[in-house]
């Protein structure tokens, strides 16, 4: 249990954003994701990806985050048995039975600092990139899925059969394990992950946890976000707000 | 080491029976091929419940592989002398287990053809890799082991490899239980009882299948097992078995305190498909029925007895392994506590697993492999536990046989 | 007894060598088809490439995948973009430039089970 330096950053960072929130300094930055990082240069510490989810905008019923994401990532393939298919990205419907109050929101991996199925794997191929997104090295997996035992979102999906269909982008196949990569080859291009530009509501909020000026984190800074199972302390990437 | 004579009957039965094992081993070996081939959409394994019947028959395998070796630690480590006549059988089965299981568990993986990474990179904070440690350290400590027993210039090694190998299979079931005692997600596993329960069902489970070996020896050279030795290995079998299901009610009472944890325990023993499982082929077959066998006075002394008792606590472990594995994965993880929730991705629905065939074949391919391993073992070497009828309560007689 | 399995081995090993295809030719086995379908400059000489391919693009793999390194010289899509065919769009298939040479290698690839082998594929979008 490493990193619980970083378990505070939302403490930290609201300091810092409430300071940041200077007049006319914050400019621009809602709908661009940080620029391209240059080509060689690897991704660091500096930088957290992560999202904040506004639950009370996400639509009961809608699901175009989750068709982004399968065009994006070339989730295409007829699985006979609807068990057995892959799901990077869902929609949860929830309902309070003592107040009767509802709502939804998109689950997907929650890109967690201390990610359990890291912890886990055997062969290393389950790793948190320096940027803090969680990612399934397909080269070394052997498809033991024991990250997808260790992981409390059931976040992560095995594929069952061979794949033919996917994109150049976007390896994915037979015998591994996978899970939502934060789009990570959108990201290394600048650009925002697939369901987030497509979520017509805009209640998805993508950015660097890093960064005291980012939006996510002066949003974080002045509204009360949640992390599902908190009391688990993964201190995960993936917020929501309106739970 | 000496080979043993054979009369033609007992030629043509080994022939018999290692086709029967080459059979089921390639039956096995099929399946998995089939799977690796086509995918796990062959199986009945899916994105809910990830670990199925292929893991109910390794996990057995390698915690009855375990057990089984208790056998010889009581011979080598605490000096008990009927209990060193039947360490190198012990020694035996050990391997042949292990390999069986490790067989379905390298077998069952996504990229089987991969398997050799398991052993280029580790992960030195999961779990499952110090098990690739353990099993392989297992497989050479015991053959070791084995050799010491055998090659008579080797016997004065075998008190400390015997006590080396005592020690390694404790480590490696506290291994085996951890895989799940380590998953903080889930309800049914996050325990740390876990290591403890399973060494002592590997007792128990070990034991039986010597003792089923055993049996099945001695009928065939018809040979019938001393009164004092059967009395022995009973009351052994009959004080495990207590105690597992000592652990086991540990363990679901402890749940049941923890309000969190309650509704999860009311799923797997009153509600679900698991519960009759739990009741009936856990406590009833697998712990109760071999305790009234092995103790009551008018059954407890026939060997018929032992040989159904060790049956029953076999088929006790699988339904043991089941409810657990199966069971464990089945209750729906809880994203949010107190809350109804729904998805496509089957969230908050109690998920669904129906084995099929394939993996039910790769898991009996496992048996087979130790079946196998067994048959040519004990035809090959000298395994069969011989008994100083005449001297059975003296210890440390046969210094030089 | 002795004869027989004398003649069972010498029978499969004729059989293994109709298998392996026609030995004894100066050249011995066929030669791959290597066809570049867009000629030019590769990023290495090929007798560079021919040696070392594995190892840049295993290289490449590991550092963009773990360290998240975009826009290094050796790239599968590159390799792709080049080399496949101009019938199929692919790389594989019989006479086709990764599956023909590893076939005469007897070098088997897992690369495809993950990777799109087509050049210029778009993937489609079906919502699970």
């Amino acid at each position: 249990m490493s990193h619980n330096d970083r378990r505070g950053f939302l403490a930290a960072t609201a300091g810092l954003g409430l300071v940041a929130i200077a007049p006319g300094v914050h400019l621009m930055q809602v709908a661009q994701a940080q620029s391209q990082r240059a080509a060689g240069q690897p991704a660091t510490k500096r930088q957290r990806w992560g999202m904040l989810i506004d639950t009370t905008k996400c639509a009961k019923g809608c699901d175009v985050c989750v068709s982004a994401c399968a065009t994006e990532n070339g989730i295409n393939e007829t699985v006979a048995d609807p068990r057995q298919a892959s799901q990077w990205i869902r929609k949860i419907d929830i309902k309070d039975p003592q107040s009767d109050r509802q709502y939804s929101l998109p689950m997907m991996c929650q890109h967690c600092a201390e990610p359990p199925c890291v912890d886990v794997c055997p062969t290393g191929a389950s790793m948190k990139r320096a940027d803090g997104i969680v990612l399934v090295d397909r080269h070394i997996c052997i498809g033991c899925r024991y990250c997808m035992m260790a992981c409390p979102y059931k976040a992560r999906s095995f594929v069952h059969q061979p794949l033919t269909q996917q994109n150049p982008e976007v390896p994915r196949g037979i015998g591994c394990v996978e899970s939502c990569t934060l789009c990570v080859q959108r990201i290394d291009r600048g650009r925002l992950p697939a369901c987030v530009e497509a979520c017509p509501e805009k209640a998805m909020l993508f950015g660097d946890l890093e960064d005291p000026n980012s939006e996510i984190v002066r949003r974080a800074a002045s509204a009360a976000t949640t992390q599902v199972r908190a009391d688990l302390k993964l201190n995960t990437g993936v917020r929501y707000q309106g739970i | 080491m000496s080979l043993v004579p054979h009369s033609r009957a007992e030629e043509r039965l080994f022939y018999v029976l290692a086709a029967v094992g080459g059979l089921v081993v390639a039956i096995g070996l099929a399946a998995a091929l089939h799977m690796e081939h086509s995918g796990h959409v062959v199986t009945g394994m899916n994105n809910q419940v990830v670990w199925g019947m292929p893991h109910v028959f390794a996990i057995f395998l390698i915690v009855a592989a375990s057990g089984v070796l208790n056998v010889a630690s009581i011979g080598s480590v605490f000096g008990k002398t009927v209990y060193k006549k039947r360490a190198p059988l012990s020694g035996l089965l050990t391997l042949a287990m292990l390999a069986g299981g490790l067989f379905v568990l390298m077998l069952d993986l996504g990229r089987a053809d991969r398997v050799i990474i398991a052993a280029t990179h580790y992960n030195f904070t999961s779990v499952f890799a110090w098990n690739v440690f353990l099993y392989s350290g297992m497989f050479g400590i015991v053959a070791v082991y084995l050799w010491t027993l055998m090659e008579r210039r080797m016997n004065p090694w075998s008190k400390p490899l015997g006590l080396t190998a005592f020690l390694w299979r404790l480590i490696l079931t506290t291994g085996t239980g951890s895989i799940f005692g380590f998953l903080v997600a889930r309800q049914a596993y996050q325990s740390a009882i876990l290591a403890p329960m399973f060494i002592i069902m590997s007792f128990a489970w070990g034991l039986a299948v010597f003792l089923i070996v055993q049996a099945t020896m001695f009928r065939w050279n018809q040979m019938t097992l001393h009164p004092t030795v059967l009395k022995r290995m009973k009351n052994l079998l009959g004080l495990f078995v207590a105690a597992t299901l000592y652990f086991v009610a540990v363990y679901h009472l402890t749940n049941l305190y923890f309000a969190r944890q309650a509704s999860f325990e009311k799923f797997l023993l009153v509600d679900s498909e698991f519960a009759p499982m739990f009741w009936i082929g856990q406590v009833l077959i697998g712990g109760i029925v071999p305790l009234v066998l092995l103790y009551l006075p008018s059954l407890s002394m026939r060997c018929g007895s032992l040989m159904t008792a060790a049956l029953l606590i076999v088929i006790g472990a699988f339904f043991t392994l089941y409810v657990f594995i199966i069971g464990g994965q089945a209750y729906p993880l809880e994203l949010f506590p107190g809350m109804i929730v729904s998805s496509s991705f089957y969230d908050g629905q109690v998920a669904q697993y129906a084995p099929k065939l394939p993996e039910i074949l790769l898991g009996l391919g496992g048996v087979g492999v130790a079946f196998l391993m067994t048959t040519v073992g004990v035809r090959v070497l000298k395994f069969l536990p011989e008994d100083d009828l005449t001297h059975l309560d003296q210890a440390a007689i046969h210094q030089g046989d | 007894m002795r004869r027989a399995a004398t003649l069972l081995a010498l029978g499969v090993l004729s059989w293994l060598t109709l298998l392996v295809g026609p030995v004894g030719a100066a050249d011995g086995v066929p030669k791959p088809t290597i066809r570049i379908a867009n000629e030019g400059a590769c990023i290495a000489p090929a007798e560079e490439m021919r040696r070392n391919h594995m190892d840049m693009l295993k290289h490449q793999r590991d550092r963009t995948l773990r360290q998240g390194i975009r826009g290094e010289k050796a790239s599968l899509n590159e390799c792709i973009e080049c080399h496949a065919s101009k019938s199929t769009g692919s790389v594989l298939g019989k006479d086709h430039f990764c599956a023909s040479c590893h076939a005469y290698a007897a070098v088997k690839l897992d690369c495809w089970d993950c990777h799109q082998p087509k050049t210029g594929f778009k993937a489609t979008g079906a919502k699970p």
